[in-house]
């Protein structure tokens, strides 16, 4: 029989060597904030074919189309070939001066997408985006709770789905502030979209190996928590691993040939899918085996008896 | 039995009622029921193309906005934008300051927010020695368009006239009727750079206006020679206030004193109308987006691909692990897809390319519940028991973790909902709304009918034999 349970510790260790760098970046980079939380406004320019302008060029028609000081434009290709900027919040006025520029210069360029948001709306965004979380995390914790009633200590699996659900916003962020260094990625509304959907199935799947030990429980009364805990994500392993597969198939397929604006979103979706299974079976019911035990008292004090570091 | 073959001949029914719905566009009407509805797919301004435009109340963030007064701002941008021909214009009330302007199809932002934001023509009239009561509609020497038919002659004037705009089409061969005087323009409110309440010394509430320099130059020509007499603040054509020039305004800076009685709402009230027109309530624009046509249909196009090749990978996987059930697994799973899509059109949910993604999203979700049925099924008939006695044990030992995480699903969907209009954009509703209809419908074709299925398919086998059809 494999022992998942006994090596919990180095699983734990494992999510802390995703988890610290991503929060390392964090630290040092931040999050690559789109213009939906930032305010400011994007162009997305399709250019004629041959017309390959450098950013400096783009940023001088720019600066000159808006008045706007060079330190606020930035222009840059895209993977889909199109070309983007980012400027200061603008107004329609100065958006059809900018595209009446850049025709002039390059011929006829076709304006894909322009988003322009005011600060405000911005800082809603966040606030907003904050209060999502923290509300879904307190209505799932609720309702375990009272799905798991029947069981002894049923808030535990609540908190253990929301650590394990913790794990998995820790990770999509950290690869978003990594990736964001790295490929320029953006957060935008879609990021925060994903993020809760992330939190939903992080849940579904945490649920999942829960139930598994509910009725176990019930039915094997006596058997060591340990032993019960390790047989239900074993009897689960299967469930677990074939419908993250099926997930992984069509979000392969959406990242692959969706559209192009849905990338990033899909790819964030990608990862938390991953870190959301991993966390359920190696986090989630370690964690209720932890609190049984009441390891912590260990910890710190005789680390000779500690079964792993 | 009997039972059986008409749970079998309802799920064939609802197949064949989706399949219409997903391949028609069509009006239904049922008379008796007093139904009626357009079937057709809504797609959102992200897969059309078009702008969309979020307007905040122009007022202090402490200030409560009326919701009526809202109403009508909405209404009379309605009216506006329906002038730019568009094919469905939504303008819709958003929380309690804004109003979203979502206009499909257009590709011309600064006409659409030229047509928004367009003012009523503000004019101030010459009046002469004798004040016109509030509300009283006037001809004046300024042409326009909507009534304009008839050329006008502007009144002849004492006073040398300042070229107007306007004046210059005046022809002067058509005759005016004698009993509709027509009152002499002298500016509009294009000239008109700023206009704010406030008290005078005597804590007596007046507003206070700024002019460009043309207006300037226009008002202190005007004002130097008119001291004592009227000049009426005109909004289309109807007299908002007349009040009476008290001394010469030559550097483009004056005030209008509410006079005996006037409180300081109603010097708001003038400010908002010499600033903004006719909207009751005056708006600033906060976030436009504005998609390109093309961009939207490569996104349908390649939405539809990613579903198409996502189903089949899913299908393969299902029927290549779980045999049997796997097959009946991807029918329940084809008559999820087309029951989804006909809901969609149906009520209608309006697609949006995060929409599409949770909806295809949802397609992995849904053989979810059949991976935790098959895997119990597997488990009893490997524990010996016989095939109907594991088909039903199967169901029932899945059901709490089916019925447990798709509802904190559906709890997350719920919080994405109701915060989602806080978001700024309409996406992460869009997104929450396909999802949860995804989770709901795949609840019903993930266990009753693929139930149905397998029982179906038990009856046509001899227990004992056939093992292998289930993988084992």
């Amino acid at each position: 029989m494999i022992d998942i349970i006994g090596k919990r510790y180095w699983y734990f260790a494992l999510s802390l060597l995703v988890i610290v760098p991503g929060l390392i970046s964090l630290a040092l980079y931040g999050l690559p904030l789109a213009i939906d939380y930032t305010g400011g406004a994007m162009l997305e320019l399709r250019l004629p074919a041959g017309a390959a302008p450098s950013s400096e060029e783009m940023i001088g028609i720019v600066r000159q189309a808006t008045g706007f000081p060079t330190a606020d434009i930035r222009a840059q290709p895209s993977l889909q070939g199109t070309l983007i900027i980012r400027t200061r919040e603008m107004d329609a006025a100065t958006q059809a001066r900018v595209m009446e520029a850049l025709r002039a210069r390059y011929g006829d360029v076709v304006l894909e997408r322009f988003e322009s948001v005011g600060p405000t709306v911005g800082a809603e965004v966040t606030r907003g985006a904050l209060v999502a979380v923290a509300m879904a995390s307190v209505a799932i914790m609720l309702y375990l709770t009272f799905a798991f009633r029947q069981v002894p200590h049923a808030f535990r699996y609540g908190v253990a789905a929301v650590l394990a659900l913790l794990h998995d916003v820790a990770v999509v962020v950290g690869a978003a502030s990594i990736f964001g260094k790295v490929f320029g990625w953006e957060v935008d509304a879609l990021f925060l979209t994903a993020v809760l959907t992330i939190i939903g199935f992080s849940v579904h799947d945490s649920i999942v190996v829960f139930d598994r030990i509910r009725e176990n429980l019930l039915r094997y009364r006596g058997e060591p928590y340990e032993r019960i805990v390790n047989h239900s994500i074993l009897q689960t392993l299967d469930r677990s691993l074939n419908t993250q597969l099926t997930l992984i198939f069509t979000l392969v397929a959406l990242l692959l040939f969706g559209g192009t604006t849905i990338r990033q979103f899909i790819a964030t979706l990608l990862i938390g899918m991953i870190s959301g299974t991993y966390s359920s079976i190696f986090n989630a019911a370690p964690i209720l085996v932890v609190w049984e035990k009441r390891e912590w008292r260990t910890w710190f004090r005789r680390p000779a008896e500690q079964p792993v570091p | 039995m009997r039972n059986r073959n008409l749970w079998l001949a309802l799920i064939g029914l609802l197949a064949v009622l989706a399949l219409w719905v997903d391949f028609t566009e069509t009006r239904i009407e049922i008379g008796f029921l007093g139904l009626q509805r357009e079937i057709r797919t809504v797609l959102g301004l992200d897969l059309q193309g078009g702008i969309q435009i979020l307007l905040e109340a122009d007022v202090p963030p402490n200030q409560l906005v009326d919701r009526g007064n809202l109403e009508d701002t909405r209404r009379i941008i309605e009216n506006r934008v329906n002038a730019l021909g568009v094919t469905e214009p939504v303008v819709q009330i958003a929380g309690t300051r804004r109003i979203v302007v979502e206009l499909p199809g257009v590709t011309n932002l600064e006409q659409a927010v030229n047509t928004i934001k367009q003012t009523g023509l503000l004019e101030f009239v010459d009046a002469g020695a004798t004040p016109i009561p509030e509300g009283t509609t006037i001809r004046t020497s300024l042409d326009l368009p909507i009534t304009g038919t008839a050329p006008v002659t502007a009144t002849p004037s004492l006073a040398p006239t300042p070229s107007l705009t306007g004046t210059a089409e005046v022809t002067g061969t058509a005759p005016l009727s004698p009993t509709e005087p027509v009152y002499r323009t002298i500016m509009t409110g294009r000239n008109l750079r700023s206009a704010r309440p406030q008290l005078d010394e005597f804590r007596q509430p007046e507003v206070a206006f700024t002019l460009d320099a043309e207006g300037t130059r226009l008002f202190a020509e005007y004002t130097s020679r008119n001291v004592g007499r009227y000049l009426c603040i005109v909004l289309d054509k109807k007299v908002i206030s007349c009040p009476v020039i008290q001394e010469p305004i030559t550097q483009g800076q004056g005030v209008i004193r509410m006079g005996f009685g006037g409180t300081l709402a109603d010097a708001e009230a003038l400010a908002v109308t010499l600033r903004y027109g006719a909207l009751p309530v005056p708006l600033k624009i906060v976030d436009t987006r504005n998609i390109g046509p093309t961009l939207g249909q490569e996104s349908i196009r390649r939405s539809l691909i990613a579903g198409i090749i996502g189903f089949s990978t899913v299908a393969l996987f299902m029927i290549l692990y779980y045999r049997a059930p796997g097959v009946l697994a991807v029918l329940a799973l084809s008559l999820y897809t087309a029951l989804v899509f006909a809901i969609f059109k149906l009520l209608p949910v309006t697609l949006t390319l995060p929409g599409i993604a949770g909806f295809v999203l949802s397609i992995g979700m849904a053989v979810d519940a059949n991976i935790l049925i098959f895997e119990r099924l597997k488990e009893e008939l490997r524990a010996g028991r016989d095939l109907a006695m594991a088909i039903d044990y199967g169901f029932e030992r899945a059901w709490p973790s089916i019925r447990d995480s798709n509802i904190s699903t559906l709890i997350t969907c719920a919080i994405l909902y109701i915060f989602g209009l806080n978001f700024g954009a309409s996406m992460v509703r869009g997104f929450a709304l396909t999802l949860a209809i995804g989770v709901a419908a795949s609840l019903f074709t993930g266990i009753w009918v693929t139930r149905a299925f397998l029982h179906v398919l038990l009856d046509r086998l001899r227990p004992g034999v056939h093992r292998g059809w289930f993988g084992l």
